[in-house]
C-alpha cells in the first residue's frame, strides 16, 4: 500500500508499479468529457495543472446534509486525446476506469504519468473518502463542471505505469 | 374494461428507479459473493470486495449505488383488456421526473446528440410498448448506465456463419471491451429478427431473472458454453485479470429472414438495476 498526497512529481510517479494499491489524501481536480473539452483550451484554469490529479466523475446530487452523492469513476478512454495536453501541462495523475489508448499511454510515459483506476459502480463507498467539495470551473456543466474533492485515503490502483507495464486482461489494445 | 390511474403508474415508476438505484437483487448480491470467494488474486478479490461493500453502504444509507443512474428504459407488456386512465407516456416520464428528482439520482439525458444540453429531470425514458392478453399491465423498469451500454453492438452475420460465428463476435465483444463496462458483466444476447429487433431482444435478454435459462435446448446449451467461454478469457473484475468476467449470459431469439443472422450484444454492469412491476 502507498500513501501519496499531490502536487505529485516525477519521483513519486517513478515509483508506482501497476497493480499497486494507492491511498490518496489531499485534493482531486473531477473532469469528465465537456470539462476536457474546455479546459484544453483555457489559459488559465482555477487550478494549477502541475502536479494536479484529475479525476473521471460525475457525481449523483448530495442530499440535504450531506456534501456529495456516489462519486465513482467514469470510463476514461473517452478523455484519452484530450488528456495528452493536459499531461503536457504537468498533470501527473489521472483517475477513472477502464483500458485506454495505445497514443494515451505514449503521450503517459513520455510525460512521466500514471493511470489509475480506481472500482468502477462503488460510487457509494468512494464518496465516503470525499471530506469536501467545492465546483470550482465551469458550474453551468453541473455534474460535468470541475470540483476540487478533498479526501482523505482514497482508495485507487496503478493502471499503467512509466515503465510499461499495464494492470489490465483485455481491452481493445491490449 | 379494467382502468388503472395514470397516477399509480407514475408512482410505481419513480418508487422502482429510486429502490434499484439504491438496493442490487438479493440474488445477484449472491452471485457477487460466490465470484469473489473464487478469485485466487488479491487484486480482483479486492475488486469484488469494494463491489460488495458499495452495496452495503447504499443500501443502509439510501445512496444510489453507482454515480452513473442511467438513463431510464421501461418495457410495458399491455393487456388488451385494460385501460390507462390518462397518457401512458407522460405518466411514466412524470415517474422518471419524480424519481431522479426525489431520489437525488443523476440527470444524465441531453437533448441533442451536439449541443448536449441537459433535460434536467433524466426524461425522456426510452419505453418501449407490446400489446399482450388479459387485464394487466407490466412494466420492466431498467436503469441503464452508459459504461456498460457504449460497448453493446449489432452485427449482420450471415446463416453460414452459425453458431460459431456468434460465439466468435460475442468472445471478440467482451474481450475488447475489457475493464470498461465495469465486469463482472451480464451479457443479453439477441439472435433473429431483423437489425432492430435484434437489439430489442438483447435489451430484453438483460432484464431476465438472474438465474434462469432459456426453454429451447439448444440456446440453453451456448448460454452455458458462452459463458465458460467468456470467463475463460481472464478479463477478471473491471478488467485487471480473474476468473470471473461475467456472471449469465441471456440469448433471446426471434425467427429472421433466409438470408440474415442478426446478432446484438447488449453489456450490462455488475450494477444490474432492473425491477418488474405488475398493475
Amino acid at each position: 500500500m502507498i500513501n501519496l498526497t499531490p502536487p505529485l512529481n516525477t519521483a513519486d510517479i517513478k515509483k508506482l508499479r501497476a497493480g499497486d494499491k494507492v491511498l490518496i489524501t489531499g485534493t482531486l481536480f473531477t473532469a469528465r468529457d465537456q470539462a476536457h473539452q474546455r479546459l484544453v483550451k483555457e489559459q488559465n484554469p482555477a487550478f494549477s495543472l502541475d502536479g494536479a490529479i484529475i479525476y473521471y466523475v460525475g457525481p449523483t446530487p448530495a442530499r440535504p446534509g450531506e456534501i456529495i452523492g456516489a462519486s465513482g469513476p467514469t470510463s476514461s478512454y473517452r478523455m484519452d486525446n484530450l488528456s495528452v495536453p493536459l499531461m503536457e501541462r504537468g498533470v501527473k495523475m489521472m483517475i477513472g476506469k477502464g483500458d485506454r489508448s495505445e497514443a494515451f499511454q505514449k503521450a503517459m510515459i513520455a510525460n512521466n504519468a500514471v493511470y489509475m483506476i480506481a472500482t468502477g459502480g462503488a460510487g457509494a463507498l468512494l464518496s465516503s473518502k470525499i471530506k469536501s467539495v467545492k465546483v470550482i470551473m465551469y458550474s453551468d456543466l453541473g455534474t460535468e463542471a470541475v470540483h476540487a474533492l478533498e479526501v482523505e485515503a482514497f482508495p485507487c490502483f496503478v493502471a499503467y505505469d512509466v515503465h510499461g507495464n499495464s494492470i489490465f486482461k483485455g481491452g481493445s489494445i491490449s | 374494461m379494467r382502468l388503472i390511474n395514470a397516477n399509480k403508474v407514475s408512482e410505481i415508476i419513480k418508487d422502482a428507479l429510486i429502490k434499484i438505484n439504491y438496493e442490487l437483487d438479493n440474488s445477484l448480491v449472491t452471485m457477487l459473493k460466490k465470484a469473489k470467494d473464487k478469485e485466487r488474486s488479491t487484486l480482483s478479490k479486492s475488486i469484488l470486495d469494494d463491489i460488495l461493500q458499495n452495496q452495503e453502504i447504499a443500501k443502509s444509507r439510501k445512496a444510489p449505488l453507482c454515480q452513473d443512474t442511467g438513463v431510464a428504459v421501461i418495457f410495458v407488456e399491455h393487456g388488451l383488456d385494460v385501460r390507462i386512465d390518462g397518457n401512458l407516456y407522460e405518466a411514466i416520464n412524470t415517474g422518471v421526473r419524480l424519481a431522479y428528482d426525489e431520489g437525488y439520482l443523476r440527470k444524465s439525458v441531453v437533448k441533442h446528440p451536439f449541443n448536449r444540453e441537459n433535460t434536467k429531470d433524466n426524461t425522456p425514458a426510452i419505453i418501449h410498448t407490446k400489446l399482450v392478453e388479459g387485464d394487466k399491465v407490466t412494466f420492466k423498469i431498467a436503469s441503464k448506465g452508459a459504461g456498460s451500454e457504449n460497448m453493446s453492438k449489432v452485427v449482420m452475420l450471415t446463416p453460414a456463419d452459425g453458431i460459431d460465428g456468434v460465439k466468435k463476435l460475442v468472445l471478440d465483444t467482451v474481450f475488447d471491451a475489457g475493464g470498461k463496462p465495469c465486469p463482472p458483466i451480464i451479457v443479453g444476447i439477441g439472435i433473429g429478427g431483423n437489425f432492430e429487433k435484434s437489439a430489442m431482444l438483447a435489451k430484453e435478454a438483460i432484464l431476465r431473472d438472474l438465474e434462469d435459462s432459456s426453454d429451447d435446448p439448444l440456446i440453453r446449451s451456448l448460454e452455458n458454453e458462452l459463458l465458460a467461454e467468456i470467463n475463460a478469457l481472464g478479463v477478471g473484475p473491471m478488467g485487471v485479470g480473474g476468473e470471473t468476467t461475467c456472471l449469465a449470459v441471456k440469448i433471446n431469439t426471434f425467427p429472421m429472414h433466409i438470408a440474415s443472422l442478426p446478432v446484438a450484444i447488449n453489456i450490462q454492469c455488475h450494477s444490474a438495476r432492473h425491477l418488474e412491476v405488475v398493475l
